[in-house]
């Protein structure tokens, strides 16, 4: 059967793409950052994950203000990456994982979680920045991917308890696809930061630091912060925090820490970096 | 509902130097987002630089979100329903950073922002509520 071997959370901050795709990512702005991601990309390379459910949001990149799907998952065969207003990253295509994904899917309509379906989409720096930061520049990925994109963007957004409920389901889906695979969740975004408005370049070491202690052990309290509580404390856009409640809920009753990065700052941005395993 | 819809919203007006993106927003903003959104596709973006105001006339905005798109005032933007998003995709059109944008809302130099955060941004302390002032 397939099963989900590990969590982890990062920021997806666009620069840090850029930073990548320029070669800079050793300098004296970037260094410290990427340097606290060695672990991982070593920690990745033992792991070899088959496929990786990557919770992430699009800016406005594959939907338009039309239609906003509060949670979507991707079932198609491929992705490639988007053009955001200065041509696509230079990073190969995106392999999706259609037979798991539609498995999902429909184990979590039947789960009373109404998901909207992705067949053909273009995926942006909210995907593929993780990507970049966990295995560096390949020719391929090394594994295949299941996007899955949460509105965080108009209010309101899913609530704290309902990102987390949300990774349950998704944990209960993957555990019954009858092929062994090795799954990974990763929650992206954040941490702290605000991008308009005249308190634009806020940030919150102690209150981000606080919400990543709340991941670890067999506490539930995080479900429970309110949307306001994200908006007073970690900025306009820090609300992209529920998605990590997504990849927490998928770990099950209680976490063990493997690796953990902050950093301030990424441009407008706190950095936020955990890996998680789940307790048994 | 778990939550009363009113005192929801209510709530997000109590943030200081902050425009929450709520469905009002989202509505008053429909167009100007399309159009920012429309900046994405290279066939688009040439004909926005070939003529910003004709490119503009060809989009139903209001006059007053088209002089602010026109004057790069985001602030302005943010209250006529814009989202930073949508709205990135102008600044990436003019080549500026998205750091460098955000400088343009606040009371801030670009050169003095850049320093504020890299002293570690800008502090919660007494930007959590105006009501409350903490």
């Amino acid at each position: 059967m397939a099963r989900i071997t590990a969590g982890v959370g990062s920021s997806h901050v666009p620069l840090l793409g850029v930073a990548v795709d320029q070669g800079k990512w050793q300098d004296d702005y970037f260094g410290p950052i990427f340097k606290g991601y060695e672990w991982t990309r070593e920690w990745e390379k033992a792991e070899k994950p088959d496929v990786i459910v990557l919770v992430y949001n699009d800016h406005a990149s594959a939907f338009d203000a039309n239609i906003i799907p509060t949670f979507a998952i991707g079932c198609g065969e491929h992705y490639k990456p988007a053009d955001e207003g200065w041509g696509p990253r230079p990073v190969p295509d995106v392999e999706g994982a259609p037979d798991l994904a539609w498995h999902i899917a429909q184990s979590l309509i039947l789960d009373d979680f109404d998901m909207t379906i992705i067949n053909e989409m273009d995926v942006d720096h909210g995907l593929t920045v993780p990507l970049s930061m966990m295995f560096g520049q390949p020719e391929t990925w090394p594994c295949k991917v299941i996007p899955l994109a949460v509105n965080v963007v108009t209010y309101p957004v899913p609530s704290g308890n309902r990102c987390w409920a949300l990774g349950e389901a998704i944990k209960r889906a993957v555990e019954s696809f009858p092929e062994d695979l090795n799954v990974q969740v990763w929650g992206t975004g954040g941490m702290s930061h605000q991008l308009q408005g005249p308190r634009a370049g806020l940030l919150n070491r102690e209150w981000d630091n606080r919400f990543m202690d709340l991941l670890i052990g067999d506490t539930q309290a995080a479900r429970h912060i309110p949307h306001i509580e994200y908006l007073r404390e970690t900025g306009s856009e820090g609300i992209e925090m529920v998605m990590w409640l997504i990849m927490r809920g998928a770990l099950g009753r209680k976490t063990r820490l493997l690796h953990r990065h902050y950093h301030i700052p990424c441009s407008n941005t706190a950095i936020g970096h955990m890996v998680l395993e789940p307790v048994e | 509902m778990k939550q009363d819809i009113h005192e929801y919203l209510a709530e997000f007006d109590d943030i200081p130097g902050t425009r929450v993106f709520t469905a009002a927003r989202a509505r008053k903003g429909y167009h100007l987002n399309q159009f920012a959104m429309s900046l994405m596709k290279p066939e688009n973006r040439e004909r926005w630089k070939a003529g910003e105001r004709a490119y503009l006339d060809t989009w139903p905005l209001t006059e007053d979100q088209k002089l602010a798109v026109l004057a790069r005032d985001y602030n302005r933007l943010l209250d006529l329903g814009g989202n930073i998003y949508f709205l990135s995709k102008i600044f990436s059109s003019d080549g500026i950073p998205f750091a460098e944008a955000c400088s343009t809302m606040t009371d801030m130099t670009f050169p003095e922002y850049r320093q504020m955060m890299l002293d570690g941004g800008r502090s919660p302390e007494g930007n959590r509520s105006i009501k409350g002032g903490y």
